[in-house]
């Protein structure tokens, strides 16, 4: 397989997009990276959404978009493994590139999740729909019972739970496109809502709607786009049971730490060669977790970790640099799009006042269900 | 007329009745047609433990619209003696007592009702024994 490099990237505001279709949304983040990019044609173009189907009663997505985009005929398909879904659009697009097929193609995201949808019930499809919802669990459940394992088991509290949507959202005050952009108070997290024990809403991630949209091309022709090439090193995915209680363990997702070995693997890196990720923290705990499983530190780190300011912008691992899907909005199809968004402005040092310093080799993972799912990419800046 | 959906699940829900692989022992709930820990497709049906002991839990107070007016209510992971784990409401109890550990004894309950029509829908919950 050859090299591949991303070229352009264009991503809408995230939040509640009321005057926006799915239609709107897409299109504007897919224009502007086509724009961005500077090509004058695509060959393809796989799109990532969960679930427009149940919250705009939309399906046969890469078609309607590829019409509204003015792409017909090039192949338009919608790529969907819930939230991980724009996670595996950019590696369709990778692989289309990678093997030679096609020499420029497009990896979007799209979620309209505002058009009135028993938002709830539908993100719940991630999960097993007889024998997980049947009983009335809720996403915010799965994680919070992951939540109380974890502290069970690592002694992981409260108030570390909270530093990361702290940080999060001290991250995203600084992204423009970010949907929340007011930073928020230890005691705010400690005293919002209670959703799911023992998870409050500040531990949540948003409704939200929002696109994003990335160009890769092959990387001998990425000189004739632009002159900062930014490779794809690494991709790996895996998957894990449906059911969070058919795992031996409810504290580590192996969905992770397996995408993780493989993308490690490909690249040729360690998680020390990791300078700064884009993590799911579609819930407080699940960057707990993940940070643990890529295997930045030991089982039962992840707390103390935002914590003690490791995670921060200016420590030793910087996680959610963009505010995170906690701060910067979680519109899911296009979630694992804009974190590969946000890889490419630190690599390419347009990030602003988020900039890490030094930042070579970013990681994103990108996951569904309760980590049923799980895609890996790292992307260096050549 | 209870939808074939709903029906298809009623062994599992009202008789808790797993498969368990005539190759490696290994118990499915609900029962599968591969074995996921050695890949042999024949199986018979056992009934599963009535009781065990709770993995996590979790308190729900916003729930889908399906659940509007139930909340709150308590969600745990359960596993059973015989070793099979599953997801279930925890009824009749004070949230206080919740705690990973407790023993957990399994009783036939309602869990939701279905569609427009209002037809009740019923399975498994936990009580703390």
């Amino acid at each position: 397989m050859r090299d591949v490099a991303v070229i352009g990237i264009g991503m809408t505001q995230f939040g509640e997009l009321w005057g926006k279709s799915i239609k709107d949304i897409f299109v504007e983040a897919a224009s502007k990276a086509i724009k961005n990019a500077g090509v004058d044609h695509i060959d393809s173009m796989y799109v990532g959404s969960m679930s427009s189907g149940l919250f705009v009663g939309q399906e046969h997505l890469g078609a309607i978009l590829a019409d509204y985009l003015g792409q017909t005929p090039i192949p338009a398909t919608r790529v969907e493994s819930a939230c991980a879904s724009g996670g595996a659009a950019f590696r369709a697009a990778y692989f289309e590139v990678a093997s030679g097929a096609s020499d420029i193609v497009l990896a979007g995201g799209v979620e309209k999740m505002t058009d009135g949808a028993d938002v709830t019930d539908a993100l719940a499809t991630a999960a097993d729909q007889e024998y997980e919802v049947y009983q009335g669990v809720t996403f915010p459940g799965l994680y919070a019972m992951i939540a109380n394992a974890h502290m069970n088991q690592y002694g992981t509290t409260r108030e570390q739970l909270a530093a990361i949507a702290v940080k999060n959202h001290r991250n995203g005050a600084n992204n423009p496109n970010a949907q929340f952009r007011n930073p928020v108070t230890l005691e705010q997290v400690m005293n919002s809502t209670m959703v799911a024990d023992p998870l409050r809403l500040l531990d949540c991630s948003p409704v939200s709607d929002g696109g994003a949209a990335v160009i890769l091309c092959s990387m001998d022709i990425a000189k004739k786009f632009t002159d900062t090439i930014i490779k794809v090193k690494g991709t790996a995915q895996a998957s894990d049971t449906i059911a969070l209680h058919s795992r031996k363990s409810l504290t580590t997702l192996n969905s992770v730490v397996t995408a993780a070995q493989k993308a490690f693997k490909m690249a040729g890196v360690t998680p020390k060669d990791i300078n700064f990720a884009e993590v799911h923290d579609c819930f407080t705990i699940a960057e707990a977790v993940v940070y643990e499983d890529l295997g930045f530190c030991e089982k039962g780190c992840g707390g103390p970790a935002a914590e003690e300011g490791r995670t921060a912008i200016d420590g030793k691992t910087p996680l959610n640099t963009s505010g995170g899907l906690k701060s910067k909005g979680h519109p899911v199809g296009a979630t694992g799009i804009a974190q590969i968004i946000e890889l490419y402005e630190q690599l390419t040092g347009q990030a602003g006042k988020r900039q890490v310093k030094n930042a070579h080799i970013g990681l994103a993972q990108n996951m569904g269900g309760s980590g049923a799912s799980c895609v890996i990419n790292i992307l260096e800046a050549k | 007329m209870i939808s074939p959906r709903y029906h298809r699940e009623i062994p599992q829900r009202y008789r808790l009745e797993a498969g368990k692989c005539k190759g490696c022992g290994n118990v499915s709930f609900p029962p599968r047609l591969v074995c996921p820990a050695c890949g042999k497709n024949e199986f018979e049906v056992v009934r599963l433990k009535d009781e065990g002991k709770l993995l996590t839990y979790t308190i729900i107070r916003v729930a889908s619209d399906k659940f509007f007016g139930t909340t709150p209510f308590a969600v745990g992971i359960v596993e059973l003696n015989d070793g099979v784990k599953l997801t279930t409401q925890i009824a009749d109890v004070n949230f206080d007592e919740l705690k990973i550990g407790k023993k957990v004894k399994l009783v036939f309950r309602k869990i939701q009702d279905e569609g427009k029509s209002g037809l009740h829908c019923y399975g498994y919950k936990a009580v703390l024994v």
